[in-house]
């Protein structure tokens, strides 16, 4: 059966407008997939923006003998009703730090409650017809402001929305992150130096490379099993604190360090090797004096990406204890602590709604460091990358 | 004394031998140099192997003792066991001068030693994996103590609901028993591993095809890392973002249709876990299909396919290990996300096909039987451990089967980068 010229192209044409409709497909799926980005970035600014502004109020402010009891007495009462309650327990301290204090007036700016704050923001809220039309008349004043949320960087966290910061967290996240470094950094560089320059290919070199990346696959809660049953229950390291907590994380992040340095020290060149050894080093003087330094920007480069994978790792903390009410700074490695994405969980599970903005906001400063970490990285790499 | 002061003094005094080690014997080396004698090994060598034969072995015997202690719950008194090291660093460093004499080769002492640290650092990992097995294995192995395996593997009621009671030796008190039958949990966690891999692969393997075999080199160098960054963001702040934002729009979207689902519904935690696994599954088909090699896709193109066909037909079935090796990935990866699935799916055990109803899945239900108060013996929390067992097992088959798919891939088409 022969087919007619017109036959044949329009075959032809339909079999090409399935190839450019595969394109187009496809271009779409990236395309998706850069939208559901660009819709959750927008998604997480949208919400989280809102809690670097929070409202204050200005007050005047009567230090008379009653206030060295209750606060409260130290302000007017319809003042009393929209300053934050955290403030007022202030106040009783205040007066017994410093005594000259007493019998004077003061004017000053202090933070507002929760509930107020959401008003101002346009949320739902608690407040009284009444309420609210005493705070507009307020905001009329200019007694009444937005301003830029200092607590929230400033304080640990706290059950009152309008106090609660970021504070404790960071400083539980740098602890912890300093004791994962600690552990992760050392052996995964000693493990993948072993790897690459001095195990024979025998079959234990073999299952530790296939352990390794059977590690790299391990879901992260398995850790915070691990953390649990062996580090807490058996070696007896404190619950909740950055000790544990960095252990399980240093063990998570060993399997990405690790990996990196061996692509790494694998694209120093064999002629640098085999020169070195030519002059009489040793391996162990090959490796540190040579192949180690010119390794080193890639093992950078690697660790700084296994740390920020480890920052934002809040499962396994969860299991160790370290999602805990942290409302003070730490101090110690042994303490309960808690860090950022820990924080951000805590914050999502608070029925407030004044608490959806701090946890985005809490989200807000979290891949605002993680992308600063990743573009370290990245600068790393650009600027020492080297072809041989 | 306390603990901390002994080591604080224990490690003040070691590193006080140490450099005293270091001094000796680099003076001893140098005067035997200076007589004129040829070496094997250069005066700092041999003061490093002085200070290796000192503090080697003396911490060693001291960490041995504190496992010991630990493990046998033997009774030495830290005071002895710190001291006893202390004696054996000042053999040590006897032992280590005598050896300051040219025949000695000092350097390939010192290499020997350092091999064996590497060695030793390198068993960590070893050490890791058997950690997280034993401490599974042994918990889990309690937990089945006290409930039939078959009941867990088979039963459909989860109800731990008063078993801290049991283990609090009130177990009569209890009104009805607790029931462990994990087929919901798997059946939840199954159904949401599901909806994320029908948004995940079909999206990450047609992102993968563009960026492999259509688009402009510009877009690839761009579109790439912008793919990762989806990788990047931490499983918390998806898990907000799937039970504040997205779940609300499901429920929106059900109403519309006239159907009723709960703010805890699954497909909101599949479909955020779908996003945030597209990466995995295009940068590694992307891997793949540029490891097809070009000689196959020259020979299509030449009988006359389109570049469509070729696609379809050729590179595709060609890379399909490869592919299924990264769905494998991706699946194992889905079964063990916890963060998504705790904060916006359901804690109910839910045994249900609808996926609009809320259920709960296997990490779920680790999270909630850790973090309560509960007795860690409770029957409860040590259900964590044997749900953590059936996941450990699971996610490791999936990987070991997607690593021996690779490695075929590998061999046929003979690529080494991967």
């Amino acid at each position: 059966m022969s087919q007619s010229f017109d036959d044949i192209s329009a075959q032809l044409r339909r079999r090409h407008r399935q190839s450019s409709r595969l394109k187009w497909i496809s271009m779409g799926a990236l395309g998706l997939a850069g939208l559901f980005l660009v819709l959750f970035f927008a998604d997480m600014l949208n919400k989280g923006l809102p809690a670097f502004q929070q409202t204050y109020v200005e007050v005047e402010l009567t230090y008379n003998e009653d206030a060295t009891r209750m606060g409260r007495a130290a302000m007017e009462p319809e003042d009393a009703k929209i300053v934050s309650r955290s403030f007022e327990r202030l106040i009783p301290g205040m007066l017994r730090d410093d005594p000259d204090l007493l019998g004077t007036t003061e004017t000053r700016w202090v933070l507002a409650n929760g509930e107020v704050d959401q008003y101002l923001k346009g949320n739902r809220n608690k407040l009284s017809e009444a309420e609210r039309q005493a705070v507009d008349e307020k905001v009329e004043s200019g007694q009444v402001a937005l301003k830029f949320n200092t607590t929230f960087f400033t304080e640990g966290d706290s059950k009152m929305s309008e106090r609660a910061g970021i504070m404790a967290a960071a400083v539980g996240t740098v602890m912890t992150m300093l004791v994962t470094l600690a552990i992760a950094f050392p052996i995964g560089v000693m493990t993948a130096v072993y790897l690459e320059e001095f195990a024979p290919d025998n079959r234990l070199t073999q299952i530790i490379e296939i352990n390794i990346n059977n590690l790299a696959a391990i879901p992260s809660i398995l850790f915070g099993l691990l953390g649990l049953a062996i580090f807490i229950n058996f070696f007896g390291v404190p619950r909740s604190s950055p000790l544990v907590g960095g252990m399980t994380l240093a063990l998570m992040t060993l399997p990405v360090i690790i990996i990196a340095t061996r692509t790494a020290l694998r694209s120093v060149p064999d002629s640098i090797r085999h020169a070195a050894f030519g002059v009489g080093c040793s391996r162990w003087q090959v490796v540190r004096d040579h192949v180690l330094p010119l390794a080193m920007p890639g093992i950078m480069t690697g660790s700084i990406i296994g740390l920020a994978q480890a920052m934002g790792e809040t499962a396994p903390l969860i299991i160790v204890g370290m999602v805990a009410f942290i409302p003070d700074v730490g101090a110690s490695f042994t303490q309960a602590a808690t860090v950022l994405p820990a924080q951000v969980f805590t914050w999502a599970g608070e029925p407030e709604q004044a608490f959806v903005e701090k946890t985005a906001g809490g989200i807000l400063v979290l891949l605002a460091i993680l992308i600063f970490l990743n573009a370290t990285a990245v600068v790393l790499r650009k600027k020492f990358e080297r072809r041989w | 004394m306390q603990t901390n002061q002994l080591l604080a003094m224990f490690s003040g005094v070691l590193l006080l031998l140490g450099l005293i080690a270091f001094f000796l014997g680099r003076a001893k080396a140098a005067r035997v140099r200076a007589t004129g004698t040829a070496m094997y090994a250069q005066p700092d060598q041999y003061a490093w192997f002085a200070v290796l034969a000192t503090a080697g072995p003396a911490i060693t015997v001291g960490a041995i003792g504190a496992l010991l202690m630990l493990l046998l719950g033997a009774d030495i008194p830290t005071l002895y066991l710190l001291a006893g090291s202390l004696v054996i660093a000042a053999i040590g460093l006897l032992v280590g001068m005598s050896q300051v004499k040219p025949d000695f080769h000092a350097r390939q002492a010192i290499e020997r030693v350092i091999r064996w640290v590497l060695v030793a650092a390198a068993m960590i990992s070893i050490f890791t994996t058997f950690g997280i097995l034993f401490s599974i294995v042994f918990e889990a192995l309690r937990f089945f103590q006290m409930h039939s395996f078959w009941d867990f593997i088979t039963g459909t009621v989860w109800n731990p609901g008063a078993s801290f009671l049991a283990a609090a030796g009130r177990g009569d008190e209890a009104g009805s028993a607790a029931q462990f039958g994990s087929v919901p949990l798997f059946a939840g966690t199954f159904m949401i591993t599901a909806i994320a891999m029908l948004v995940a692969i079909p999206v990450g393997l047609l992102s993968a095809i563009y960026m492999a075999e259509f688009a402009p080199r510009r877009v690839r160098t761009l579109a790439k890392p912008t793919l990762e960054v989806l990788a990047g963001i931490p499983t918390v702040v998806y898990g907000f973002f799937a039970a504040i934002t997205v779940a609300p729009i499901i429920v929106d979207v059900a109403g519309f249709f006239g159907l009723d689902a709960s703010f805890n519904n699954a497909v909101a935690p599949g479909l955020v876990m779908g996003i945030m696994i597209i990466p995995f599954i295009s940068s590694l088909s992307d891997d793949v299909i540029n490891a097809v090699p070009d000689s196959m896709r020259q020979g299509s193109l030449a009988l006359g396919m389109t570049k469509g066909e070729t696609i379809r037909d050729v590179v595709i079935p060609a890379a399909l290990p490869g592919i299924i090796s990264a769905s494998l990935l991706a699946v194992s990866r889905a079964l063990g996300e916890t963060m998504i699935v705790v904060m916006a799916a359901g804690m109910r055990p839910n045994l249900t096909a609808n996926p609009l109803e809320d259920m709960t899945t296997v990490t779920v239900r680790i999270v909630a039987a850790l973090t309560g108060d509960l007795e860690f013996e409770s029957a409860e929390t040590l259900s964590a451990f044997a749900l953590g067992l059936v996941l450990f097992t699971v996610t490791l088959s999936l990987n070991l089967v997607s690593v021996l798919m690779i490695r075929r891939f590998r061999e046929k088409y003979r690529v080494n980068n991967l």
